[in-house]
């Protein structure tokens, strides 16, 4: 027992680590998702968000000696990239109303290719950029990550649901025909949905590299934006508990690593780790029927709209 | 004049057309914004190019690996084809590889000693029937619970990967072995190398039976979809529901079969994998066939036949990245998969193209 | 003053308004009236910004105005309710008032003085709705309040109102028009879409009649009557009276027992109906669409959940109740359903695979290998015959169905159920969207199966065919029967009065 209350600082820590890019991006989906428009496409955002990051707090780090100020340039450049990427993504699903979900695995494959593609050429690796120093990295201390995400949190709330802006996004993602009968342009709050849903997740994979990690590695997110889907989908597609649910996630994660040799099975067993990482997917998929609570998306997600039909 | 006005007027001849210029488009849109992607890393996009494509042509290698890598990619192109055709997408063909996969080296394990008359079957069945039951799992949560098929079943890959590498890592490596690996399947499971009956083709390059058997599965794909009365109904659904079900067609029998089906045609990836190549289960061996497979769908126009001319440039394509990696300054394999997101996003943003030809035309209308 | 000029509007091959003018003076009360389908809804649209027109102009107090979507009409002081309203249900009453018209700023949703604003505005027009209620626990009377108040709110001058009082009991409608009267009062200008002559005569000052996208009438509601707009709307040149000899009616084949289907919501669409369709008979229903037919006709076929259904549905003295559509359809019942692109088609599909819906699975068209295989001769030749036979053009049976015209579509449904020589054909609104040409072949064909013993039930919105065909006529009215008259003596005036008012 008292071996777990010495654990349990370490587990905070961990379990925060964690989550934070699993907060960063399915808060983005959350926007994309309230405006009606599918965000299966998180996972190459956030890869878009680590590799340009890394890459840039790299590069202005040496060449222009810009010491502890590159990660935060690397951070926007990061934001950047994952704006960059969302607004492909969009002006394919809003503009010229393609699949969502056939874009989406679209912009998932090309970017499984772009970061080792421009490694290739830039650093002459095969899919990392190179270590960066210690010094030259995010804040370290959990409990600030934690600050800024609850800050996060509580800001993107008001904006759902005591802004004009929220107001109007999640109309569109219910009922666009009536958001445009009351004035709304659709399109235009579906485009800002699916720009937000990029920053954020490419913040949260410009975590992932300059943050958590000191370099980005070849596929480095590892289905994050899975599970950041999959804490959207069991957190209903509400800000809070979509935190909630990363936190749970995070918390199974954190535990599968350090419980390691700790907590043993009746039959003397590890716990096998695989099956905490099967928590969080077969949660959603229970939640998605309908057997905890009722768990409904927006009503318009995925259907592109047509204004005469 | 007189062959365009046939061309016109002849509705099947249009439609040909049609089907085979989007997906070309698609194609040449997508290697000319790779090029200028190759050009900005400061290579040649005809050099780089040339090894892409070029290297799949050499005898008996070239051919051979496409051919070989072709083989996943027409089985997985062919089960998103079935679930397209239902109007369902099934992204899941990753997670009912694997499980697939494993069953049939589980199979291949543990009744090692039976004779090949009963082995092979055995673990054609095991692959196909697992394949089938992980698919049907996200099919009957549609029909009875109404919830997406397209999150279920990317939650599933992830389950079914956690799963089977559970099983491997527990209880079926071999102690001490560092790799993620089971132990060998019996020598009767094994099936036949092509370099066996093709004279001159090499034994050691992989390409096995499985092949033949991709293609033989798109010549029954074909016959199921267009040929029985099921397929009727799979086609139906997809196309229009309301009519199907006005038609005395059950929808939600339609979502499990399909999805059965596209499981089944997804599992014999574990056939290639394991009785033609491997010979026994490998953690993680799937280069993403499940995801590919959603391009060659796509690509394929979501006919038999298109999967196979996809998955033949999308195999080319993968075997051509490793010369590229290896005689190229800067471009590196990666520019494959490059190429297959903008084929993606290219064929998914049909009206981009419809977009850009209506405005030409209605420049020079402006302009006359 | 708002006007529409020359407006035209196609949909595919469908004209939907042809060069149509609309005058409506302000501080009036105008009606437009028409049938289904006769493009009054368009019309509104266009003028809404909802949809855009191909030609012609939209003039407000004079001035020719570009109005490309809801937010500019909203700004030119025009408000709209929708027939079906468009209201986000899991949004509060204020919520959806407000939106996209936000009281405070960017910043902040200023919900309390927007509450404010709406009392006031429910109390001067006697709307009253509470403001943080959630749509989804409204009746659909509160949410036709809530769509006025969203007109109101953004300082609507004009307001269109689309079929308003279709969802209203007759208590509510004189409430209704009582508000509509108090705007009007205060100088607000209102136009009701409408097909209820007696509501038009009560309510309204001024008329214009719309028939098959155009304009055909325009008057002032003290110098007409009823009479005189039925025969405006129906019109008298479409008169195809259809010879046909005396039924020889035979044993009952239908039975129909206090059957009552409610609808997902719960409401009852069908509420206690009883008659029975005998062999070589055609039974009419007339009546307002959406007042229960789609229902009855789907329960019929077997395309309404058990659950929803009460009452008995006897065919040839087997209760249906619980079977299969394809059960239903095996025992000889055939439908040829209103709805031909979300029903009736596989839009994408060869003409030839058309042909088979419903008998896709049996021989002769699945007969090869035990009955799995398609038989691609048997089904070509079944096309050929149905092509042939009931002269779908043009005669290409490998062409997707969607490439035909609304008449050759309705042509190649209705070989297609009577190829299976049915013992009782369901059919709704059969010559919808169809070609004069085609309206007169196919009601030959009807009454030739009838003439071969068939039992029909016809449902259809257009008064004058469905009393030429029909052998006895039921009206019906909010999901009941309100009569039952003989189509040979009853006249138009006196059909159309009893659909629209009920007993």
């Amino acid at each position: 027992m008292s071996e777990l209350l010495v654990l349990l600082p370490i587990f905070l820590e961990s379990t925060i680590r964690v989550a934070t890019p699993l907060v960063l991006a399915a808060l983005g989906g959350l926007f994309s998702e309230r405006s009606g428009v599918i965000n299966i496409a998180l996972e190459g955002k956030m890869l878009a968000g680590a590799f340009t990051a890394a890459a840039v707090t790299y590069t202005v780090d040496k060449r222009l000696g810009m010491g502890t100020a590159s990660p935060w340039i690397g951070l926007l450049a990061g934001m950047i990239a994952g704006l960059f990427i969302a607004a492909i993504y969009a002006v394919s699903c809003i503009r010229f109303k393609a699949d969502q979900v056939v874009s989406g695995a679209a912009i998932n494959i090309l970017m499984l290719g772009v970061p080792g593609f421009l490694s290739g050429a830039l650093f002459l690796s095969s899919g990392s950029t190179p270590q960066i120093p210690k010094d030259n990295l995010l804040p370290q201390s959990p409990w600030f990550v934690a600050v800024v995400i609850l800050v996060l949190v509580a800001v993107i709330w008001y904006v759902l649901y005591k802004t004009p802006f929220g107001l109007r996004l999640r109309s569109v993602g219910e009922n666009p025909e009536a958001a445009d009968a009351a004035g709304v342009s659709v399109s235009r709050i579906r485009y800002s949905g699916v720009l937000l849903a990029g920053i954020l997740a490419g913040l949260g994979g410009a975590y992932l590299s300059i943050g958590q990690s000191s370099l980005f590695t070849r596929n480095m997110t590892a289905g994050r934006g899975f599970i950041a889907l999959a804490a959207l989908i069991f957190g209903k597609w509400r800000p809070v508990p979509t935190l909630l649910a990363c936190l749970l996630f995070g918390f199974t994660e954190a535990g599968s690593i350090l419980m390691q040799g700790v907590a043993k099975l009746p039959s003397g067993e590890d716990i096998p780790v695989q099956f905490i990482h099967m928590v969080p997917y077969v949660l959603t998929i229970v939640v998605l029927a309908g057997f905890i609570g009722s768990s409904r998306p927006p009503r318009a997600l995925g259907i592109p709209y047509q204004k005469e039909k | 004049m007189n062959l365009c006005n046939l061309w016109i007027t002849n509705p099947e001849m249009t439609k040909l057309a049609r089907e085979l210029l989007f997906p070309l488009i698609a194609v040449v849109a997508a290697f000319i914004v790779g090029g200028i992607l190759i050009l900005l890393v400061g290579d040649s996009p005809i050099v780089a190019y040339r090894l892409l494509l070029g290297s799949a042509l050499s005898w008996p290698d070239g051919i051979g690996y496409t051919l070989f890598h072709a083989t996943p990619l027409i089985f997985t192109g062919l089960a998103v084809l079935v679930g397209f055709r239902c109007g369902l997408f099934n992204i899941g063909a990753e997670g009912q590889l694997y499980i697939a996969a494993f069953a049939t080296a589980w199979v291949g394990i543990t009744f090692a000693n039976l004779s090949p008359w009963l082995l092979i079957p055995f673990c054609f069945l095991a692959a196909i029937l697992s394949g089938a039951f992980w698919a049907a799992i996200p099919g009957v949560l549609k029909a009875r619970f109404g919830s997406h098929e397209v999150i279920n079943t990317i939650m599933l890959n992830f389950i079914a990967v956690a799963l089977v590498s559970y099983f491997v890592q527990y209880h079926y490596k071999v102690p001490g072995d560092p790799i993620m690996q089971t132990s060998f399947i019996g020598e009767g499971a094994h099936i036949a190398r092509l370099g066996k009956f093709v004279p001159g083709f090499p034994e050691r390059i992989p390409l096995n039976v499985a092949f033949l058997l991709a293609l033989l599965c798109c010549l029954l794909v074909y016959l199921f979809l267009w040929r029985t009365k099921w397929g009727y109904e799979i086609r139906a659904t997809g196309s229009n529901p309301s009519a199907a079900e006005y038609g005395g067609i059950s929808i939600g029998k339609q979502i499990v079969l399909a999805m059965a089906v596209s499981g089944a045609l997804a599992s014999m990836v574990g056939i290639n994998e394991v009785l033609g190549y491997r010979y026994r289960y490998y953690d993680g061996f799937s280069d993403n066939y499940g995801f590919t497979g959603i391009a060659v769908a796509l690509l394929g126009r979501n006919h038999p036949a298109g999967v196979i001319l996809a998955a033949l440039l999308f195999a080319a394509l993968q075997h051509g990245g490793i010369y590229v990696d290896g005689f190229s300054e800067h471009v590196t394999k990666d520019i494959v998969q490059v190429l297959q997101g903008i084929i993606i996003l290219f064929v998914a943003g049909e009206a981009f193209f419809k977009w850009l030809v209506g405005r030409r035309f209605s420049m020079q209308r402006l302009r006359a | 003053m708002l006007e529409l000029r020359q407006i035209t509007k196609r949909f595919g091959d469908v004209l939907a308004n042809d060069n149509i003018n609309i005058v409506v003076k302000t501080g009036t009360i105008h009606a437009i009236v028409g049938e289904n389908g006769a493009g009054k809804s368009t019309a509104m649209r266009i003028a809404y910004g909802f949809y855009t027109a191909d030609s012609g102009e939209i003039l407000v107090d004079g001035q020719p105005r570009e109005i490309k979507s809801p937010h500019d009409a909203i700004a030119l002081g025009i408000g709209m309710v929708h027939q079906h309203f468009m209201l986000v249900e899991t949004m509060t009453v204020a919520e959806n008032i407000v939106l996209g018209a936000e009281p405070g700023t960017n910043l902040a949703l200023d919900l309390r003085s927007a509450g404010a604003q709406i009392r006031q505005l429910s109390e001067e027009f006697k709307l009253a709705v509470n403001p943080n209620e959630p749509i989804e626990h409204l009746s659909v009377g509160q949410q036709q309040r809530v769509e006025l108040l969203k007109a109101l709110y953004r300082h609507a001058r004009i307001l269109i109102l689309d079929e308003p009082t279709a969802v209203l009991t007759p208590l509510e409608v004189e409430e209704f028009f009582v508000i509509l009267r108090r705007m009007r009062e205060q100088g607000k200008t209102v136009i009701i879409i409408t097909h209820k002559l007696s509501e038009v005569l009560a309510i309204s000052d001024e008329v214009t009649v719309m028939r098959d996208g155009k304009v055909v009438g325009r008057v002032q509601t003290k110098d007409t009557n009823a009479a005189e707009l039925a025969r405006l709307m129906v019109g008298r040149e479409v008169l195809l009276r259809v010879e046909k000899p005396d039924a020889k009616v035979g044993k009952a084949e239908l039975e129909i027992r206090n059957l009552s289907v409610t609808d997902r919501t719960g409401a009852k669409r069908v509420n206690d109906v009883s008659f029975e369709v005998r062999s070589g008979e055609i039974v009419g229903i007339a009546g307002v669409e959406g007042n229960g037919q789609t229902e009855l006709i789907e329960a019929l076929a077997g395309l309404i959940e058990p659950e929803r259904m009460t009452g008995e549905i006897n065919f040839e003295g087997k209760n249906l109740h619980t079977m299969s559509a394809r059960i239903r359809r095996e025992l000889g019942i055939a439908h040829i359903p209103e709805d031909r692109h979300r029903r009736g088609l596989l839009l994408d599909f060869s003409l030839a695979e058309n042909s088979i819906l419903g008998v896709h699975y049996r021989p002769p068209v699945a007969a090869l290998a035990g009955g799995v295989f398609l038989d691609e001769n048997a089904i070509q030749r079944r096309a050929a015959e149905i092509i042939q036979e009931f002269d779908v053009r043009p005669p290409n049976a490998a062409l997707p169905a969607r490439a035909l015209s609304g008449g050759n579509q309705q042509k190649l449904i209705i070989g297609r159920e009577y190829k299976v020589n049915p013992k009782l054909l369901l059919v709704s609104q059969p010559t919808r969207g169809v070609d004069i040409g085609a309206i007169e072949f196919i009601h030959r064909q009807l009454v030739a199966l009838r003439d071969d013993g068939c039992a029909i039930l016809l449902v259809s919105a257009e008064l004058e065919e469905v009393t030429s065909l029909s052998d006895r006529l039921l009206i019906f009215h909010d999901g009941r029967i309100a009569g039952e008259v003989d189509p040979k003596v009853a006249t138009l005036e006196e059909i159309g009065l009893l659909m629209t008012r009920g007993h």
